[in-house]
Formats: structure tokens, C-alpha cells, sequence
């Protein structure tokens, strides 16, 4: 528990032993890298030993051992470092305790925390902890302490269905839900056919190996059936950038997606091409892409899994392709002296190939000294959050004619020295049916069945992370 | 209703009545019990005393409740043994299910209940299970294998369940491949040497065939274990790589990492011209870039990982310096690394961009972020020189902004700038200056006076300005008060007519109402110095300074090559060995990468010793001693035996007393030890001869040594001689024996006996591969035969280049002795003060820079009791041994000897013995890159002390 604290006695022990001669120039590195003390993991089974679930005030609600039971107790450092990051976002996901590792995310306002006492690929825990909160989402509509209390059963079962000493036994949606079924509120979006064919009776667990399971198509099982055969792709971008004072592009860059959802019956073997596959470059697939025929041929051919999946997340850097669809001007000023300060923004459309820019929202984490906003804006509202100091102004679709403006002034707590930070705009905005990059699907074909499915294919682009320093 | 229902009780009692429930006739009643018991259990509380009621729930064919039975039993048949045993029947059963999902679920549930009477019972259905005619039977059955060892090794090889886990491998199900690669790499972990993994090219393409076929936690256990693997030359090499770069697409991180691990390592195999090599270096961008994009989490790991890459291969990431600035609203850990990376990809080609970045985040919110913000524009201008003029205006900028601590940290990273680059920036003092008053860090308030001493001649109220930090000069740190003390004597020396005031000042300061003995030493040598020699002082004084080093805190090459051999791993996100990691050393197999100069074998386990690598990465110079510390480190020049060191580098080096380590090597390391000196030398500085060397200081020594009453041994200790194959094992050879050094060689010395009634003869000698590659030199030399009762003295003059294997305990030699009659084979321990060469003199930079740099974690410390030897002697006869003491201090009565040592694989370890006066324990403390060394090191110290 005291771990840090030991480290600074050794550290105070060496300089006075030397006095000063060694004095460490210390490294700006988080301190938890120099919480080091010799101690060794045990060489033993289970990569990944325990789970705790943590809600973001620090109570542990759920356990769950793979192998001995470890005390909660080991939490303890954990909620120590917590304490001190005042953030949980800025809880770093690898600790060290005497004992053991604790590799955790942060989701949902919940702490994954996993005990580890092997040398085992951190990412590995990292992308099974994520597995798990995408599994509890899938199953229960969200991933809350409260949701996740309510089915306590059916996570633990879960749990155990998803790893088995440490390997990861069944971590796919489809494969997970033949062997447990999700709880009623969800079963009944379900495909009744698919209830009745794998949750016969009252039981929680299915009594069938799970046909995906061992076939060279684990991602899908055998015997679906729809009446209505259907495929949709969402190709969905989001800008990450940072634009500085000037309005100048520092950074910008595409994350993409294409969100699928298959319902279609058999095995159907689709291909789905696009017009200018050159764009990609960067590109991350779901396990069913024949990775093969997109490097000689530049087209997705694959067999989906049943439902809803991500087919692939594609990344585009090259500067010259990242369209910009807003401009901002801004001007967030305080005073030399008095206790106020000014606030001007406006934003106007850039970069929008036609399209309406809607959603837009922007978000600004004013200094600490401000205490309150005095302000007009020529469209939509804003509220002040006098406790976490985050402004917030919705404005929502963007009138190109009439650029929507917010300004005022921002009272200081007087006698508090004049605010040194910028604060960064943050900037949300969606456009319909566009993929900024300007990536198109040019057709889907289906091979192996004979029915005729309907297919539909949604562009979005949204704001990531996209921000504005001033 | 949902399962929150579980948690609610009643005032009867929960157990009470959840024993009722589960005793209950009606299933569905049954299995709600079972399920409370379950949620209990997932809140941590104790239902174990449910024990046998929940056992009798197991028998039914109802697959959920069987489930949730297996649940409960995992966690709790370790508390109920005897209980347990019960269950063995239905599980034996279960094995034999028709249903495959409840035969693998049985045998997994199995595995996972540690009581030893349980796995007895195990071995029969877990042999059916392996050769299930269903894979997925036969996958689970794979794991389960690797559980059964970790509880029973024995059972598992006498059972040949090992051998049935290598035929998986060729498994027709990629599923169960993967699995069985996963159970063997874990049991491989625990033995070092079994070479289980026996990686040929045939099962290297089985794996790859695997590989495209199996789930992607198959494929990272796949992948690792071809990261093991040594391809035979460049091309299955490439074969290899192109089968593996697909796997960079895939959408999960820990998959693309580990692929990355695989290339990285195969690509040192590769020919640079192959136009193969190129194609892939460009392939590595991409998948790297994109792991920056996933959830933080992910990212910090990445970036950890990315750290070592660009170290490695700086060419990769060379032309994405972009995704590594800085989001406002990334977690502070992202942040960091971030900026670490950014520093380590700064060149003339982006500087522009990487300091309008860093100017950028100077003015962010998090105080930790900032500082290092600050201090890598620093960095920038040391490393990038056509980038240090922007960057010393950029602080400029900086400091105009008036942030304290904004401020504060440019001004240390200013004083380093003009290190490197003197006599070019000195028109920004004027500005420095105006912030004098806002420093309140002893860091930045030294930086500042170092910089005022340093350009006295350029400032014109130079003395105003010292006078005016003198005022409060008991108040400030240690830190600051040695940098005004050589300050105001470098301003004197300058500028002597005005500034005789100030310097007597600052000396009786110093050296009078100071009771540190730092600073009081200082105060004296520049006093001494002033008043026998100006001329002298001056040289000494403004001497001219060695420049900086360009490139700081990089890796050690041979521990970098070893971290890029576990990329993806604990030891990469901290950058420490593996070793450090896994419990004592057992299970650690140092890897390197393939396709360096020497081979793997004439390297020492312990991989401290820097090894031959084929090309290495710039700007580091591979000796072992250089252990680049930071900025502030001076990377001297060789170490400078006749004339003083660089006296006023002291300044720049933060608080470490150069001077003062000046004075101890002038003074032969006797001085500040002897009490009697230091009151002698409190009278006034003229009194003291201008040479007060050797005479005084030796016969300080002899006073010394007579008082301890101990004579000086000459030469290496070496322990008597022990009998190591007693006669009635060997046939009536008995020998004894010991080890010595001599004149820099090692000797095996050994008496033979002949108490057979025959002659003995053709005797011969080898020994096993060890630790530190001990072999005999050259041939036992017995040249006439052994008649019976008689003895013969051996010394077998001993070389370290032979075979290594790490020994447990490290110095234990497996020796072989043959002669006409049989071999025989016994096995000894040599004091590894056998070990310590001759020149284990390391400079005392260097020692400083290296206690630095090795963790703490490698820090052992030692009592040694009972040894009553004042410290000179300690230090002589630790000499002997080769154990050098380079640096000597007294502290409150103690004194403090900094000694380094060589073993002859270059190992360095470095050690502080600190001796009381008047106190017979002494205690040493022990630094070194292979910790493993420490224990052994202390027996030698403790040896050599007491004999």
C-alpha cells in the first residue's frame, strides 16, 4: 500500500547516503514506472488470474477467480493510485504490486481490473477486458454497475464461457450466445427461429456445442434462417484533428469503420468492392476478410457472421485527403486586470462537399478561475457547468448564410492571478450521407445462395476528436 | 425479475435457508438456490459451508444447473478437499458424455480443481479426452494438460501427456493447434530446458498453416511462439515474414504487436539491399499508426512498445511524427509517452513542427506535462543543432510568459543548452536575469548562478547579482549553496579587483559556519587553491568544459535488443529485462536477435556484457561503462589520472560534487576518511603545504593499519583448501582442492591422492559448462604416475571462454576427473572473487552515471558482521582481490567506500561499503545489470574481509 512512499524513503536514503552526489536528476516519467521494488512474478498457470469490477467511486461489486481466490485486498493499490489521478481516465492500465500485475480499462464509468501473475502480453488482457464490457453491452443493452448487478448469474456464466486458465475459450458474440442466452429483454429481438432452434425450455444455457465453434468459420453458425434477407454496410468516418490558433490544420486524420449488419440465411459468401480502394492503405479486418484477395484484387470477399459486426476500421493520414468541413474563429481573452474576460466564437462551413453539417456542438474546459459566463448566442444554447467549469454550446444544424456566434463575457474570481491555460474547443458535428474521405462502395455480390438479399449501403462522417486550440 | 433478487436476505439466516432450497425436491426451486449461491459468491461473500449441498446438486442432466455447480465447485474445492472427492464420480462420468460440450466441460472443470487427489482421478478421462474424436473436446482437453502441470509436473511427464501434446500440433484443427502451442509455451516457461518447443520447419509451417485459420487469441499464442524460433538462413526468413505481414491488418492490437515482434526480430536476418527488406520496413508503419487510434489503454501499451521500435529502427516511424502530438484530452499517461516519442523522432526535417508542438502544450494545464514539455525543447536543441537557436527563443517566449514553473524549467534546460553550445546564446543572460526573483526550485536557482559564474565577465552587476543570493545563504539548498560558492570564486577570478569581499565572503561562509562537509571541503581546496596559486586556481577554476552528449537516455543496445525480442510483453512496457519479471531466474532464457556478430554461446546468461551486434544503433557508444544517464550527466573524457578533473563541470551537474571527487582522487581517497586530517585542516589554508599528498596520506596508512593490527595480504584472497571427491567415491582418489588468481589467471589448485593400493595414471580433467564459462586452459598436467599414498600438487591455470549454462548456485563448477582407473565426477564453488580483473577500476563518472542508471530494484544490500578492520585496511585488502575502491567520503563518523569490480565477462558491479568507527558490522549495498551476481558477490566480500 505504501509502496510509493517506500520509494521515496529509498530514494531520500540514497541521496542522504551520498549526499547529493547521485543526486537523480529525476525523470518526468509517471511515477509508477519507479514504483519498483525487486519482487518476482510467480511462475505459475492462468494468464489472467482475477476479475474485479470497480465503479468509478472505488466499490468493488462483482469477483470472479479463474483460479484461487484472490483477496479484494489487491484492489487496494489500485484505488491508491485512483485516488491520486483525481481523473479516472488518467488511471494508468498497467500496475505493479508486489505480488502481482493489475492491468485495467476504464469503460463506462466501470474499472476492468484484471490480476495478472504471469509475464503475459498486456495488450492480450487489455483486448479481453474490452472483449468482456462489448460482451456485456451486447447482452445487455448497456454496461452499467446496475445492469451488470442484475444479471449477475448470467455474467458470471459468461465469464466462465470466455476464458478457461487464462485462454480465451469462446469470446464471439454468435458462438456466446448459442451456449447462453442473453436475458428476455433481448431475446425477443432475437430471431424467434434461432430461440426456439438453440434455447429449448426454460434453461439460461444452450445444451449444443456451438456449430461455429470448430468449423474454419468460427465467427458463424450453421442454420441460419430469414424470411427477409438483408445486408447493411455503415460507412462511418471520424476527423481527428487539431487546428491551432489560426484556424491552421496542426494535425488531421480519418479513423473509419464499416459497420455491418448481415441477417442473411446459409452460408452466403459476399464481395463487396469500392470505387477508389486506393484510399486504403491502413487497413484492419474482421477475422472473416480474406486478407489474400484484398491484396492481390483490392476487394473484401468474406463469409459474415450473423448479425451485426465490424468488417473493417481503416485509417487515412495523407494530409491532402482530409477535408476540413468547419471553420472556427475564436477569441478567449482575460484581462490584465480586473476580474473578467472575453469570449467570441463563431464557425462557419469549410469543407462540407454540399452536405448539411448538423449536430455541432463545442465544448470548452474553461480555467479553473472562471466563475461564470455572460453570454449570447446568435443560435442554439449554451449552459455553464459551474462545478467541472465546462461550457457547453449546442447548436445543432449549421446555416451556412447565417454562421452561428457565441460571445460575451466570462467572470474571474477576483484576485485570482489572470488565468495562464488556453482552453482547447472541442467540436462534435455529424454530416449525413457522406464519407469525407470520399470512399464509395462500389457493389456488393452475393455468391453460394440463391436468394436475392436486399442490400443498402449509409455513409456518416462525425467529429472525433477534433479540437481547436486558442 | 432479475438477478438482483439473489442478493436480498432474510433475518433467518441466508445459509440457513439456502441449505433448505438446495436439499429442495423440485428442480427449478433447486436451481434458483444454486444461483443465489453463485451471485453470493460473485460479491465475495463465503458460501463455502454450502459445500456438500451444493455437491449433490451435480448429478443432473439439466445442463445450466450442472454448470453453475462446476462454478461453485472451482471455488471452493480447495477449501473442501475431502468433500471434493465426492464429486469425482460424476465427473469420471461426465468424461464419457455423448454430448462433446459436457465431456470437454467436465474435463476443463477438472483442471481447474487443484486438490491432488482429484488429478489422480484425472489422468485416465483427461488420456480419452486428448484423442476426442471432437477437436473441441480435444482443444479444451489440450489446456487442460498445461493446468495438470502447474499442479503436477511430475504426473504429466510420467503420464506422457507431453508427448500427446506435441502430436497436437499436427492436429487437423487449427483450434487445437493453437491450444496445444498455448499449453506447451506455458509449460515450456517453467522448464527452461526441456525444449518442448521443438521448433523445426516443419512445425514452423504447420504453425503458419495454423495461423491463418484459428481464433486471434490462437494466433498470438501461435505468434509468440514463433518469435522463439531461429530461422536457418535470410530466406526461410522471408518466407516466414511474408506469411506473417497479413496478420498486421488484423483488427485486434495484441494480434498486430505480436506480429510486429515476429518481424522485427526476422528482419535482422535479412540483407538491407533485399528489396524484400524495404517493402516490409513499410508495411510496420501503418499497423503502428494505427494501435495510436484505439482506447487509450491500448495506445499506452503501444506507445510503450513504439518506444523501443524507433530506438531500434527509427527509419520506420520516421515520416509519422504527426500522430504522436499531443490531444488535450488524452489520459496524462498517453501524454508523456507521447512526448518521449516525439523527442526520439525529432530531426532536422520536422524540428519546425515538433516545437511549434511542444511551445503548445508549455501552456497546457498539467503541471507534470508542461515541465517535461519545457525540458524537451531542451532536448530538441541538444539534439537537432540547427534547430537550437528556434529553440532557445521559443523558451525565451516561454519565459516570458512569467509562468513560475514555466520559467523555472527553462532556465535548467538554458544551462544545459549552453553546455553544448558555449559562447553562442549568451545574449538571452540579460533576460534570464529579470526572472531571478520568481526561482524558488534549487534546480533552477543553480542553473541560474552556474550561468552567472559561468559569464561573470559578461555581466556587468555579476556581483550584485551573486551578492544578492549570498544574503540567505544558510537557507538555501546544498545544491545551490556549492554552485555559488564556485560562482562567486569563478567571478573573483575574473574580476579579482572588485570581488575580494564577496569571495572572502562566500569561503568563511563555507567554511566556517557551515556544517556540511561538502561544502565546507570545497570552501577549503578553493581557498587553499586561491591563496597558494591564482594562476593555478585559474586553470583549475575556468577550465575549459567537454561539451555535452548529443543523444540521452537511450537503452542499453544489448538490453534493447532483448526487449525487441519480447515486444508485446510486461518487460516491454517497463523496459526492463525479463528477468526482473520471473521469480528468482529460473525459467529466464535471455533472447537476442538473431543474425548478430557473435554468437549466443560465448555469452554470459546474465547478459550484462555488451555483445557483438551487427550494426549498432547510432549514437551510443557500446562500452559497458557508458550507461547513459541524462542530460545533466557530463559524458567525460577518459578519466584523467595526472591532471585535476574539470573542476567547475561541478556546477553543471546539478548537485554532484565533482569537486569534491576531485579532491579525493588528488588526495589518494585517504584524506576525507581520517578524522585527525579534517580537524587539521580546519586551522588556516596557508598553513597547508602546496603538495600534501602521498607522504602525509601514507603515513596516515601505516598509523592506520597498526592501529587495526592487521597485516596487508598480498595478492588475491584465496580460501583453503577443501576436499572436494573424498576417496571412497572415487576409487581411492581423493582431491583436494581450492582456486586462486594469480598475476591476472586463474588457478585451479589441487592436491592429489593416491589411497588405492594401484598406480594411478592418464589423468585428465573437464569440466561442465557453467556460468562463466570457466575451462581449464590447458591439460591437467600429472605427468608422472600417482603411486599408492602419494600426493601431488596440481595448479591448473583455468580460462573463462568456455560453453555457458547458468548454474544454480551461480559459481557451482561441475567438474569431471578422469584417470586410468574410472571418471569421476564431483562439483565445487569458487569464490567469485576468482573473477575480478585487474582492471575493475571504473572512472568515477562513470561510476556515478551507472549507480544512476541500474534500478534500485538491483540494489541488494549485506551486513557483514564481526569484521574489525578500520576502512583503509578494508579498502587494501579488498584491493587485493581486485575490488577497487575509487571514491571515498565520511559522513557523521561513517565512512563510505565507493568500490567497482570487473568479473571477466565484462559484468560490472558496483558497491558502497559503508564502516563505523567502533562498529564491527560493516554493510555493503551492491549494484549491478545482473543482479544475479550480488549474492555471490557478498560471499566474496565477506571472504576476503574476514581472512
Amino acid at each position: 500500500m505504501s509502496t510509493k512512499r517506500n520509494f521515496i524513503d529509498l530514494q531520500r536514503h540514497l541521496k542522504d547516503r551520498t549526499r547529493g552526489a547521485f543526486s537523480a536528476a529525476h525523470t518526468l516519467l509517471p511515477y509508477w514506472h519507479r514504483v519498483t521494488h525487486q519482487w518476482q512474478l510467480e511462475s505459475a498457470a492462468e494468464m489472467i488470474h482475477s476479475l474485479f469490477l470497480i465503479n468509478h467511486t472505488g466499490d468493488i461489486f462483482l469477483e470472479k477467480h479463474w483460479k484461487s481466490v484472490i483477496s479484494r485486498g489487491v484492489c487496494d493499490y489500485f484505488l491508491e493510485v485512483k485516488e491520486k489521478a483525481v481523473e479516472p481516465e488518467n488511471v494508468p492500465p498497467v500496475l505493479q504490486t508486489p505480488h502481482h500485475y493489475l492491468i485495467s480499462i476504464y469503460r463506462d464509468k466501470l474499472f476492468f481490473l484484471s490480476v495478472i501473475q504471469t509475464e503475459v502480453p498486456p495488450l492480450f488482457v487489455i483486448e479481453f477486458l474490452h472483449r468482456v464490457a462489448d460482451t456485456f453491452q451486447d447482452y445487455f443493452g448497456e454496461c452499467s454497475e446496475s445492469i451488470i448487478k442484475d444479471n449477475v448469474v448470467t455474467v458470471y456464466e459468461l465469464l466462465e464461457e470466455m476464458l478457461d486458465n487464462g485462454f480465451p475459450l469462446a469470446t464471439e458474440s454468435n458462438i456466446l450466445k448459442e451456449m447462453i442466452k442473453p436475458p428476455t429483454i433481448l431475446r425477443s429481438v432475437v430471431n424467434t427461429l434461432t430461440v426456439l432452434l438453440f434455447f429449448p425450455g426454460s434453461s439460461n444455457v444452450g445444451d449444443k456445442l456451438p456449430t461455429g465453434q470448430l468449423s474454419n468459420i468460427p465467427w458463424r453458425r450453421a442454420a441460419v434462417k430469414y424470411t427477409n434477407n438483408e445486408a447493411y454496410f455503415d460507412v462511418i468516418e471520424e476527423i481527428d484533428a487539431i487546428l491551432d490558433k489560426s484556424g491552421m490544420t496542426v494535425f488531421a486524420e480519418i479513423q473509419g469503420v464499416i459497420e455491418a449488419c448481415t441477417r442473411l440465411s446459409g452460408m452466403p459468401d459476399l464481395t463487396l468492392s469500392f470505387m477508389n480502394p486506393r484510399l486504403l492503405d491502413d487497413v484492419s479486418f474482421h477475422p472473416c476478410v480474406r486478407f489474400k484477395r484484398w491484396e492481390s484484387e483490392r476487394v473484401l470477399s468474406f463469409i459474415p457472421p450473423d448479425g451485426n459486426f465490424t468488417l473493417m476500421t481503416y485509417h487515412v493520414s495523407s494530409q491532402n485527403l482530409v477535408a476540413i468541413p468547419v471553420y472556427v474563429k475564436q477569441n478567449i481573452s482575460f484581462f490584465e486586470t480586473g476580474s473578467c474576460g472575453r469570449l467570441d466564437i463563431t464557425i462557419g462551413p469549410k469543407q462540407t462537399m454540399g452536405k448539411m453539417v448538423e449536430g455541432l456542438m463545442v465544448t470548452v474546459h474553461m480555467p479553473k478561475a472562471v466563475l461564470s459566463v455572460n453570454l449570447t448566442a446568435s443560435q442554439g444554447n449554451y449552459t455553464y457547468d459551474l462545478a467541472t467549469k465546462v461550457l457547453v454550446w449546442d447548436i445543432g444544424k449549421l446555416n451556412p448564410q447565417k454562421p452561428p456566434n457565441l460571445r460575451g463575457t466570462l467572470s474571474v474570481q477576483s484576485g485570482a492571478p489572470r488565468p495562464e491555460e488556453n482552453p482547447a474547443l472541442d467540436i462534435k458535428l455529424k454530416i449525413q450521407q457522406l464519407a469525407i474521405s470520399g470512399l464509395k462502395v462500389n457493389r456488393l455480390d452475393m455468391y453460394g445462395e440463391k436468394y436475392k438479399p436486399f442490400k443498402g449501403v449509409k455513409y456518416m462522417t462525425k467529429a472525433g476528436k477534433f479540437q481547436v486550440r486558442t | 425479475m432479475t438477478d438482483s433478487k439473489y442478493f436480498t436476505t432474510t433475518k433467518k439466516g441466508e445459509i440457513f435457508e439456502l441449505k433448505a432450497e438446495l436439499n429442495s425436491d423440485k428442480k427449478e426451486k433447486k436451481k434458483e438456490a444454486v444461483k443465489k449461491v453463485i451471485a453470493s459468491m460473485t460479491v465475495g461473500k463465503d458460501v463455502s459451508a454450502l459445500f456438500p449441498d451444493v455437491v449433490n446438486c451435480m448429478q443432473t442432466d439439466n445442463l445450466e444447473l450442472k454448470k453453475l455447480v462446476y462454478l461453485y465447485l472451482m471455488n471452493y474445492a480447495k477449501s473442501q478437499p475431502d468433500m471434493a472427492i465426492m464429486a469425482v464420480n460424476t465427473f469420471v462420468k461426465d468424461c464419457e458424455d455423448p454430448n462433446p460440450l459436457i465431456r470437454a466441460l467436465a474435463v476443463r472443470t477438472m483442471g481447474c480443481i487443484r486438490v491432488d487427489k482429484i488429478t489422480e482421478y484425472l489422468c485416465e478421462p483427461l488420456r480419452k479426452c486428448l484423442k476426442d474424436e471432437d477437436p473441441y473436446v480435444r482443444k479444451t482437453a489440450a489446456v487442460c494438460v498445461a493446468k495438470l502441470h502447474d499442479i503436477n509436473a511430475q504426473l504429466v511427464e510420467d503420464q506422457g501427456f507431453l508427448d500427446t501434446l506435441k502430436d497436437l500440433i499436427s492436429d487437423s484443427n487449427p483450434m487445437v493447434v493453437a491450444n496445444a502451442v498455448a499449453a506447451l509455451s506455458e509449460i515450456a516457461e517453467s522448464h527452461p530446458n526441456s525444449n518442448l518447443m521443438d521448433l523445426n520447419p516443419q512445425t514452423i509451417n504447420k504453425l503458419l498453416t495454423a495461423l491463418n485459420e484459428c481464433t486471434e487469441w490462437g494466433q498470438i499464442f501461435i505468434l509468440d511462439c514463433l518469435a522463439n524460433y531461429t530461422p536457418r538462413d535470410d530466406r526461410e526468413s522471408q518466407s516466414i515474414c511474408e506469411r506473417v505481414t497479413p496478420r498486421l491488418s488484423h483488427a485486434n492490437s495484441a494480434v498486430v504487436l505480436s506480429a510486429v515482434k515476429v518481424l522485427m526480430k526476422f528482419m535482422e536476418m535479412l540483407p538491407k539491399d533485399l528489396d524484400y527488406y524495404g517493402t516490409l520496413l513499410k508495411k510496420l508503419a501503418p499497423p503502428l499508426v494505427t494501435l495510436l487510434s484505439a482506447e487509450p489503454e491500448l495506445q499506452y501499451v503501444a506507445l510503450r512498445n513504439i518506444n523501443l521500435i524507433v530506438q531500434r529502427r527509427p527509419e520506420i516511424l520516421k515520416h509519422e511524427m504527426k500522430v504522436f502530438f499531443v490531444k488535450y484530452n488524452d489520459p496524462i499517461y498517453v501524454k508523456l509517452e507521447k512526448l518521449d516519442i516525439m523527442i526520439r523522432l525529432a530531426s532536422q526535417a520536422n524540428i519546425a513542427q515538433v516545437l511549434a508542438e511542444l511551445k503548445e502544450y508549455a501552456t497546457e494545464v498539467d503541471v507534470d506535462f508542461v515541465r517535461k514539455a519545457v525540458r524537451a525543447i531542451g532536448r530538441c536543441a541538444i539534439k537537432v543543432e540547427q534547430s537550437a537557436e528556434r529553440c532557445v527563443s521559443t523558451l525565451l517566449d516561454l519565459i516570458q510568459t512569467k509562468v513560475n514553473y514555466v520559467v523555472q524549467e527553462a532556465i535548467v534546460v538554458i544551462k544545459d543548452i549552453f553546455r553544448k553550445y558555449p559562447n553562442k546564446y549568451e545574449s538571452v543572460i540579460a533576460t534570464l536575469c529579470e526572472n531571478l526573483d520568481s526561482l524558488d526550485e534549487p534546480e533552477a536557482r543553480a542553473a541560474m548562478i552556474w550561468i552567472v559564474g559561468e559569464y561573470a565577465e559578461r555581466i556587468d552587476n555579476a556581483d550584485e547579482l551573486l551578492e544578492s543570493f549570498l544574503e540567505g545563504f544558510h537557507d538555501e539548498s546544498t545544491q545551490v549553496q556549492l554552485q555559488l560558492l564556485t560562482a562567486i570564486v569563478k567571478l573573483f577570478l575574473k574580476k579579482p579587483t572588485e570581488t575580494q569581499e564577496l569571495v572572502q565572503q562566500v569561503l568563511s561562509l563555507a567554511t566556517q559556519d557551515s556544517d556540511n562537509p561538502d561544502l565546507r571541503d570545497r570552501g577549503y581546496i578553493y581557498w587553499r587553491l586561491l591563496s597558494t596559486d591564482p594562476v593555478a586556481a585559474k586553470e583549475v577554476v575556468l577550465a575549459e568544459k567537454p561539451l555535452i552528449s548529443e543523444e540521452t537516455d537511450l537503452i542499453e543496445p544489448t538490453l534493447l535488443e532483448e526487449l525487441i525480442c519480447h515486444i508485446g510483453t510486461l518487460a516491454s512496457v517497463y523496459h526492463k529485462p525479463p528477468s526482473a519479471f520471473v521469480e528468482g531466474s529460473r525459467g529466464v532464457q535471455h533472447k537476442r536477435l538473431p543474425g548478430s556478430a557473435g554468437s549466443g554461446e560465448s555469452e554470459s546468461p546474465d547478459a550484462g556484457s555488451a555483445g557483438g551486434v551487427s550494426e549498432a544503433p547510432p549514437a551510443v557508444i557500446p562500452s559497458q561503462g557508458d550507461l547513459l544517464g541524462d542530460l545533466l550527466n557530463l559524458d567525460l573524457t577518459p578519466p584523467t589520472a595526472t591532471g585535476p578533473p574539470p573542476p567547475s563541470s561541478g556546477m553543471q551537474m546539478g548537485a554532484m560534487d565533482l569537486l569534491g571527487g576531485g579532491l579525493d582522487s588528488l588526495l589518494g581517497g585517504d584524506l576525507g576518511g581520517s578524522p585527525a586530517m579534517g580537524s587539521g585542516f580546519g586551522g588556516p589554508p596557508a598553513a597547508m603545504p602546496a603538495s600534501f599528498s602521498a607522504p602525509v596520506s601514507g603515513g596516515l596508512d601505516d598509523l592506520f593499519d597498526l592501529g587495526g593490527g592487521v597485516g596487508m595480504p598480498m595478492g588475491a584472497y584465496s580460501p583453503p583448501k577443501t576436499i572436494w571427491l573424498p576417496a571412497m567415491k572415487a576409487k581411492g582418489l581423493e582431491i583436494l582442492g581450492t582456486f586462486a588468481r594469480r598475476a591476472g589467471v586463474i588457478q585451479m589448485e589441487m592436491t592429489l591422492t593416491n589411497k588405492a593400493m594401484s598406480v594411478m595414471s592418464d589423468f585428465a580433467i573437464q569440466f561442465n559448462r557453467n556460468s562463466f564459462g570457466l575451462a581449464p586452459a590447458g591439460p591437467l598436467q600429472v605427468l608422472t604416475p600417482l603411486s599408492p599414498n602419494q600426493s601431488i600438487e596440481v595448479a591448473l591455470p583455468l580460462n573463462t571462454v568456455g560453453p555457458i549454462m547458468k548454474m544454480e548456485p551461480l559459481n557451482n563448477l561441475q567438474v569431471a576427473v578422469k584417470n586410468n582407473i574410472d571418471v569421476f565426477y564431483f562439483s565445487c564453488q569458487y569464490p567469485i572473487s576468482m573473477l575480478f580483473v585487474e582492471d575493475g577500476t571504473m572512472d568515477r563518472q562513470v561510476f556515478l552515471a551507472t549507480w544512476k542508471d541500474i534500478p534500485n530494484d538491483n540494489e541488494a544490500q549485506f551486513q557483514i558482521k564481526d569484521c574489525h578492520l578500520n576502512s583503509d585496511a578494508a579498502s587494501n585488502k579488498l584491493q587485493g582481490s581486485n575490488i577497487f575502491t575509487i571514491a571515498k567520503r565520511t559522513v557523521e563518523g561513517q565512512d563510505m567506500l565507493y568500490q567497482s569490480i570487473k568479473l571477466t565477462n565484462g559484468i560490472w558491479v558496483l558497491a558502497e561499503l559503508k564502516v563505523q568507527a567502533g562498529n564491527p558490522n560493516f554493510m555493503v549495498s551492491l549494484k549491478c545489470r545482473a543482479p544475479e551476481v550480488s549474492q555471490c558477490v557478498f560471499q566474496s566480500y565477506e571472504a576476503v574481509l574476514k581472512n
